[in-house]
């Protein structure tokens, strides 16, 4: 059993738990992800590692409520235990000592970015964070992107924070005014990751993406999590989930997303919506 | 006076029509009547063919000898001196070539139902309750087991019998390896596994679940923690896809996934159980092995109306046991034999339509024996089904070699050990089981876990002097 140590309530739909496990915080990495059950009867869900206190033992993440899992996880509270939590999974991000990256981060998706940029500032590297969501609630770790980038800019669906928009209209307007950036690293909703390697690929911009396939194991076992790199087979468990971006293809991961979505209508658990985005 | 009739006492089974629509076990075991008329059958050689057949050694005419007496008790402890898991080998090993297969009765008639009556004595004796844990002197030396499957809860076991502090990680949230993911409860019941599972904890053996080891932590930072061996029994989990064009379509599994959604995740309970599984109206499983045949009875069972065997080979060539062959059979599954897929077909939205074969002849016998196939002209046709279960084997899961140095593997990815110690190119770390082999057998496995017990134990006592 592992102990929920801490929640935070970050918008309506996300929340940020801090929960005690020791040999995820002994060894993760940015970029690495965990599988947790919320309790006997759930299904294994894939979270990315927010943050992690090796001292504490402790490791955090930030998970959007979709569906019936993150709804049963959602119901704990702090003191309470999720049964399974299994990780470091995946690889993590090799992370350059380049001159100038971009961060980009669609709704939960600047959750598993913060990590990287923080140590991407730490190595000295010059970062700019494009943060996206449906409105100005939807924005999550303000104040620390802001202590790590050099410019951090806003785009919401209803402009009621930063440009009206998205993403991509920011990143489009800081390369037509002349920014160089040696790297973009894209993390949220697949269509968002697939618009910004859109824009940067006939640029070549190097970009790189964070996948995130329907999961089961997480360890290579069960194959359900491939998606096609440069015209190869991978599995993001444990080949990603970090891909170069200009090689994956995204319609197929697109398509593969949304296999169980029948099953997983909302309807079910009487949220609305229910899509994993921003 | 033997018994001289040349069938085996018949095994009570559920009626096909009805099992199609359930996931109750399939067999349904001898009574305690039935199986003492089943032992008279044995004519108590005394050169025991038979076990020599046994990958573990099972003392066969012994065990049957107490059966047919009906001491039950004394059959069981006969039994568990050797194999650790009789409930889970009396149901799954391939008995037609092995114990079974060298039963002198088998050369006129069927032989001695082994499996059968060793799988009549481990559920006679756990219904009976819970088996008294011996108390065991420890010996204060930690050693550390990967893996939870049969070959890693073998070698546990074995070692803690010895006194030694043992402390099994296991990737998953549950223990058994493929007899809890792989094998569906139709054939193994999951209760039993867990029965087997906690007689081997009740030994006093420590469980560290959701820990992968090359993630979680290495090799080499266990011996750091004061484990004085390990043995690895990480299993050959990684799926072999074919490269088929079509083969990322949605409504392609490979059976991994497939068993795994429903055995460890309980989709055939969904929505009581949250994760789901696809089945469409017509399902194809290519291959012909046991977990073909695991995959295919799923199907039905999950409410498939018609669902295919696709194999490249004919029936003789089949490598699944016999008794899966037959009861496929039994439950519709419709055989494909001698048919091989080139490609997977799919509609506008990207879920499968059907899959393009070729049919197959056989040619010449290739370096196996085993006659080659080779593709018919012009034979290509379209098999309309909307869900595919690719099933042609499984290799090792590559994490603990890449994370190990030191440790040697084979080009296919299997760890080279040495046989009679099980023991790796890296001192003190041992392996067996289908990370060794390859997709093997659950017998196998076991008695690589024993063989590595074994050894380690010697080495240890030479460590010490
Ligand atoms: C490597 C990785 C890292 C992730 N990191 C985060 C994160 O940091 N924060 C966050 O909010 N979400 C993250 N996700 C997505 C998260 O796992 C899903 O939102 C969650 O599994 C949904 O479960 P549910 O039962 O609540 O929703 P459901 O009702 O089951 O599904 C809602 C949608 O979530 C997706 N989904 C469902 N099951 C899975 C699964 N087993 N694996 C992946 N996606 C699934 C499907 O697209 C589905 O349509 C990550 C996914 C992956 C693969
Ligand atoms: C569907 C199916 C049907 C089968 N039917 C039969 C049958 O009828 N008869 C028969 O004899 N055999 C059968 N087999 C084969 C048999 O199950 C295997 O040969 C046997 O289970 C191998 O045992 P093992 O202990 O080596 O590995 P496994 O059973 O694969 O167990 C390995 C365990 O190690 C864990 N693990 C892997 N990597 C790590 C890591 N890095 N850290 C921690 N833990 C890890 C895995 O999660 C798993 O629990 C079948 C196999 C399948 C898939
Ligand atoms: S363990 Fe398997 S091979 Fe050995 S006697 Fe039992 S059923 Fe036969
Ligand atoms: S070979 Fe057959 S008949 Fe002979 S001892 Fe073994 S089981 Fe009995
Ligand atoms: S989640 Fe099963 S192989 Fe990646």
């Amino acid at each position: 059993m592992y102990k929920i140590v801490d929640k935070k309530q970050l918008n309506e739909a996300v929340e940020l738990m801090v929960i005690k496990a020791p040999y995820v915080a002994r060894k993760c990495e940015p970029g690495q992800f965990i599988i947790l059950r919320a309790d006997n009867n759930s299904e294994r869900i894939p979270l990315t590692i927010a943050d992690y206190n090796r001292e504490e033992e402790t490791v955090t993440i930030i998970y959007q409520v979709v569906g019936y899992s993150t709804k049963v996880l959602y119901e704990k509270q702090v003191g309470d235990s999720v049964v399974d939590f299994v990780g470091p999974l995946g690889k993590p991000t090799e992370l350059k000592k380049h001159k100038k990256v971009l961060g980009i981060g669609g709704g939960v998706g600047a959750a598993p970015l913060y990590p990287q940029i923080r140590k991407l500032h730490e190595m000295g590297v010059e970062v700019d964070v494009i943060l996206g969501g449906r409105s100005d609630e939807y924005i999550i770790l303000e104040e620390e992107f802001k202590a790590v980038t050099k410019n951090l800019y806003f785009a919401t669906n209803d402009g009621s924070k930063g440009k009206e928009g998205f993403v991509t209209d920011i990143l489009n307007e800081l390369i037509a005014n002349g920014e160089e950036y040696d790297e973009v690293i894209a993390i949220g909703p697949l269509v968002m990751m697939k618009a910004v390697v859109g824009i940067t690929k006939p640029l070549n911009i190097q970009t790189a993406v964070s996948l995130n396939p329907v999961m089961i194991d997480g360890t290579g076992m069960c194959g359900g999590c491939r998606v096609t790199v440069g015209n190869e087979i991978k599995f993001a468990c444990v080949d990603g989930p970090d891909f170069d971006g200009l090689l994956v293809d995204f319609d197929e991961c697109l398509r593969r997303q949304n296999m169980y979505k029948e099953e997983e209508h909302s309807c079910r658990i009487g949220l609305e919506g229910g899509q994993n985005n921003a | 006076m033997p018994n001289m009739s040349p069938k085996k006492v018949q095994i009570p089974e559920q009626d096909p029509q009805i099992r199609r629509k359930n996931f109750d076990e399939v067999a349904l075991g001898y009574t305690l009547e039935q199986a003492m008329e089943e032992a008279t059958r044995c004519l108590q050689c005394k050169t025991k063919p038979c076990v020599d057949g046994c990958p573990v050694n099972v003392p066969i005419p012994e065990f049957i000898k107490a059966v047919e007496d009906g001491n039950i008790d004394e059959a069981y402890s006969i039994i568990t001196k050797e194999n650790a898991l009789p409930a889970i080998c009396g149901r799954v090993c391939p008995q037609e070539s092995q114990c079974e297969g060298r039963c002198v009765r088998a050369k006129k008639g069927e032989s001695v139902g082994i499996g059968r009556l060793e799988r009549f004595v481990a559920d006679y004796i756990m219904s009976k309750g819970n088996i008294e844990p011996k108390n065991i002197e420890k010996n204060g030396i930690k050693v550390a087991v990967v893996g939870a499957g049969p070959a890693g809860l073998t070698c546990a076991g074995e070692l803690a019998k010895k006194g030694y502090e043992v402390t099994v990680f296991e990737a998953l949230h549950e223990l058994g390896g493929v007899l809890l993911y792989g094998i569906p409860e139709f054939r193994l019941p999951k209760s039993l596994v867990a029965k087997e599972v906690q007689s081997i904890i009740d030994m006093g053996v420590e469980i560290n679940k959701n820990v992968i080891v090359g993630r979680s932590i290495t090799v080499d930072e266990l011996f750091e923690e004061g484990y004085k061996a390990i043995f690895v029994g990480s299993g050959a989990g990684l799926p072999k896809f074919m490269n088929l064009e079509g083969e990322n379509l949605n409504g392609v599994y490979s059976a991994n996934e497939f068993l795994t959604r429903v055995n460890l995740m309980k989709a055939y309970d969904f929505p009581n159980n949250p994760t789901p599984v696809k089945t469409g109206k017509r399902v194809a499983v290519v291959g012909g092995g046991n977990v073909a045949m695991d995959a295919a009875r799923t199907a039905v069972r999950l409410g498939a109306e018609e669902v295919y065997i696709v194999y490249r080979r004919g029936e003789e060539e089949l490598p699944a046991r016999l008794e899966e062959i037959h009861h496929a059979k039994e439950e519709g599954v419709i055989f494909k034999l001698l048919n091989n897929p080139t490609k997977i077909i799919g509609d506008e939205k990207g879920w499968v339509t059907g899959m393009e074969c070729v049919q197959m002849e056989l040619g010449e016998p290739d370096d196996s024996g085993r006659r080659r196939p080779r593709v018919k002209e012009n034979s290509e046709f379209i098999l309309p089904v909307e869900t595919v279960v690719i099933a042609i084997g499984q290799s090792p899961n590559p994490l603990i070699r890449q994370t190990t140095p030191g440790l040697s593997v084979e080009s296919w990815g299997g760890i080279i050990v040495q046989e009679e110690t099980m023991e790796t190119s890296k001192e003190y770390v041992y392996a067996g089981g289908d990370a060794v082999t390859g997709a093997a057998t659950v017998i196998l496995a076991m008695g690589a876990g024993k063989t590595a017990a074994e050894a380690i134990h010697k080495k240890v006592l030479e460590l010490q002097g």
